[in-house]
């Protein structure tokens, strides 16, 4: 397998009702090994239930009702979505990890640091010994730059910063060294000093540890700073893909524009912060036509009548929009 | 010395010590524990505090008036109220626990079902639970019992089907709202199996409104167990049930007022105290109160 993660075709679907619902529409995404892979949109086009769908949870009544996730694991190539529960299981903390958003509510409030990271340790391996855990739970938390690591283990979660527990919820996912990390908007909850620490802190483990990287976040700046690829997802379906650098320098998708246009910076001249009408169209109320032509400045009428296909409108560049088949064919 | 270097703790941490510490330093608690703790010791020491055989008739001493011999007066069958609110107390806790074991038992385990494993399922723990609910708890504890039969045992069991909704639908919202938080997210993606989530996290994190339920639920049993008894079907003669006792002297009322007053005055304390202790313990373990 050339890839590390391979998602082809994938559609989710909930209930609403006893109506079918779709909520992401064949996505594809490659990931490839060691790299930093980025997913941006806004809240409800269907990030986190990607990330959701490779570890096998999505919550009811959500499901994968098309598609193939194929992960190639230390064993081999695994098609995710066939796996039996106890073969998933597997694949959790060992393969594939993830952190969350919030971290002040990520660790159980009730048994200390010391004791989940054990638990993340011991389930894999089933036979280690305590001392044994013990020496890779403080060398996990050195190497995520814990001062103090033996005190911070036998802390509980509220008596940390949501930045130490960032770092300590980065140690546990990666204290298995799975092959591939989930960020679900990892940076989110924290103060922009943290932020940048920790985006900084997960480069130099992806580079040490050879884990692939999955960054989902809404923030443009996240994306600049940390990842080598990029995905602009919009209603359940991939609008633009691109290398970062491309992506930022011959934006295509008028939406991926709207996003750029709405990152606020310091410098430059004072105007009124530029904001994308309207919101996301939800799951079940999509146009057949391009689902973001409500909210686009150039939409024509085409655009309202049939669904734009992605195109690769330059060497490894995808874009979903009638504007680029246009200039294609001028 | 690793003790000191630890940073200081916001709010409790686990462990019973410390829970009943806290109990202590708040005033209501603090009242309410030692009333529950004197309805307690009355239970345990009733053979050693009781002066007189609970059911032995005396019939020179009929109604008498509170005084040295006869602490709390006598009843029309010449028996030592005194002695009978002492045996009472242990009928009523006897009533109450096994009552409040019986509800939290099911109500937990079935809470546990509903909330975890939704789906169809859940929809129907909640229908049962919710036509019990719907029922006045007394008139369907009556109405059990009726059909088991009266007997100490049967009120218990009656008693403790009543209260199980309000356990089901305790643990359930609980459950849930621990289900959904980023730590139960957080165990799942790294492989734990779901018993092992369940009892491991979700679990210990439902037991502090669970413990509370189960105190107020106490007050409410022994509430119960009185009324049932009061009304004929709950503990039967001869043993001492303050319900019973109360349904016994409404007849003498006028000419023996103590025979009223007392087994009143130790159910409405003894319900207060539990009902105290319940709200000071909801205050301990609610960690957002305390902000």
């Amino acid at each position: 397998m050339d890839h590390l993660l391979e998602i082809r075709n994938l559609k989710i679907t909930t209930l609403r009702g006893k109506d079918k619902v779709y909520l992401l529409d064949s996505v594809d995404l490659s990931i490839r090994k060691k790299c930093s892979f980025g997913v941006v949109g806004e809240s409800g086009c269907g990030k986190s239930i990607t990330a959701s769908a490779i570890l096998g949870l999505l919550p009811y009544p959500l499901r994968v009702a098309e598609g193939s996730i194929r992960f190639d694991s230390r064993d081999g190539e695994k098609e995710l979505l066939k796996l039996s529960r106890k073969e998933m299981r597997q694949v959790r903390g060992e393969e594939i990890s993830m952190i969350f958003q919030e971290p002040m509510t990520s660790l159980d409030p009730i048994f200390t640091v010391e004791m989940q990271m054990f638990e993340a340790l011991s389930f894999h391996h089933p036979g280690m010994g305590k001392g044994e855990m013990r020496e890779i739970a403080l060398e996990m938390l050195h190497r995520v730059n814990i001062p103090r690591p033996e005190q911070t283990l036998a802390s509980y979660a509220h008596q940390l910063s949501g930045g130490q527990l960032q770092r300590i919820m980065i140690a546990i996912a990666l204290i298995n060294n799975p092959r591939l990390l989930l960020a679900d908007e990892p940076t989110t909850a924290l103060d922009v000093t943290i932020q940048a620490q920790i985006l900084h802190l997960m480069n130099d483990l992806k580079e040490q540890r050879d884990t692939s990287i999955i960054m989902i976040t809404h923030d443009l700046g996240v994306i600049a700073e940390t990842c080598e690829e990029v995905a602009v997802f919009y209603a359940g379906q991939i609008v633009e893909q691109a290398q970062v650098v491309e992506l930022f320098t011959h934006t295509a998708h008028p939406y991926t524009k709207g996003l750029l246009r709405a990152v606020t910076s310091l410098g430059g001249a004072q105007r009124k912060l530029y904001t994308i009408p309207g919101i996301v169209p939800p799951g079940g109320q999509w146009s057949r036509g391009c689902r973001f032509a409500e909210r686009c400045e150039q939409c024509m009428e085409k655009c309202r009548e049939e669904m734009p296909a992605l195109r690769e409108i330059a060497p490894g560049h995808f874009c979903r929009c009638f504007l680029q088949d246009r200039e294609v064919e001028a | 010395m690793k003790r000191k270097d630890r940073p200081v703790a916001g709010r409790a941490l686990p462990g019973n010590e410390s829970i009943l510490r806290q109990l202590w330093r708040d005033p209501m608690g603090r009242a309410g524990m030692i009333g529950v703790g004197l309805v307690i010791l009355m239970a345990l020491l009733a053979p050693w505090i009781a002066r007189f055989d609970v059911a032995k008739m005396n019939s020179k001493a009929k109604l008498a008036a509170p005084g040295a011999e006869f602490w709390f007066g006598t009843d029309h069958f010449g028996r030592d109220v005194f002695s009978r609110i002492v045996y009472g107390a242990r009928v009523s806790l006897e009533v109450g626990i096994v009552a409040v074991g019986i509800a939290a038992g099911f109500g937990y385990l079935l809470g546990m079902i509903a909330g975890f494993f939704e789906g169809r399922t859940e929809t129907l723990i909640m229908m049962v639970m919710d036509v019990i609910f719907a029922f006045p708890s007394i008139l369907l504890a009556l109405f059990i019992v009726s059909a088991l039969g009266t007997s100490i045992l049967n009120t218990m069991i009656a008693i403790g089907i009543v209260n199980i909704p309000v356990f089901t639908r305790t643990v359930r919202a609980s459950v849930k709202t621990v289900k959904s938080t980023d730590y139960i997210a957080n165990a799942r993606s790294i492989g734990l199996k779901k018993m092992k989530i369940l009892f491991r996290h979700v679990t210990p994190n439902v037991l502090a409104p669970f413990t509370v339920q189960a105190t107020l639920a106490l007050s409410g049993a022994i509430l119960t167990e009185a009324s049932m008894s009061f009304l004929g079907l709950g503990i039967q003669p001869p043993n001492p049930s303050w319900g019973s006792m109360l349904s016994d002297a409404r007849k003498y009322m006028e000419r023996a007022p103590w025979l009223v007053l007392f087994p009143a005055l130790f159910i409405i304390l003894t319900i207060l105290s539990f009902n105290i202790l319940g709200d000071s313990l909801r205050d301990v373990l609610d960690p957002k109160l305390k902000l």
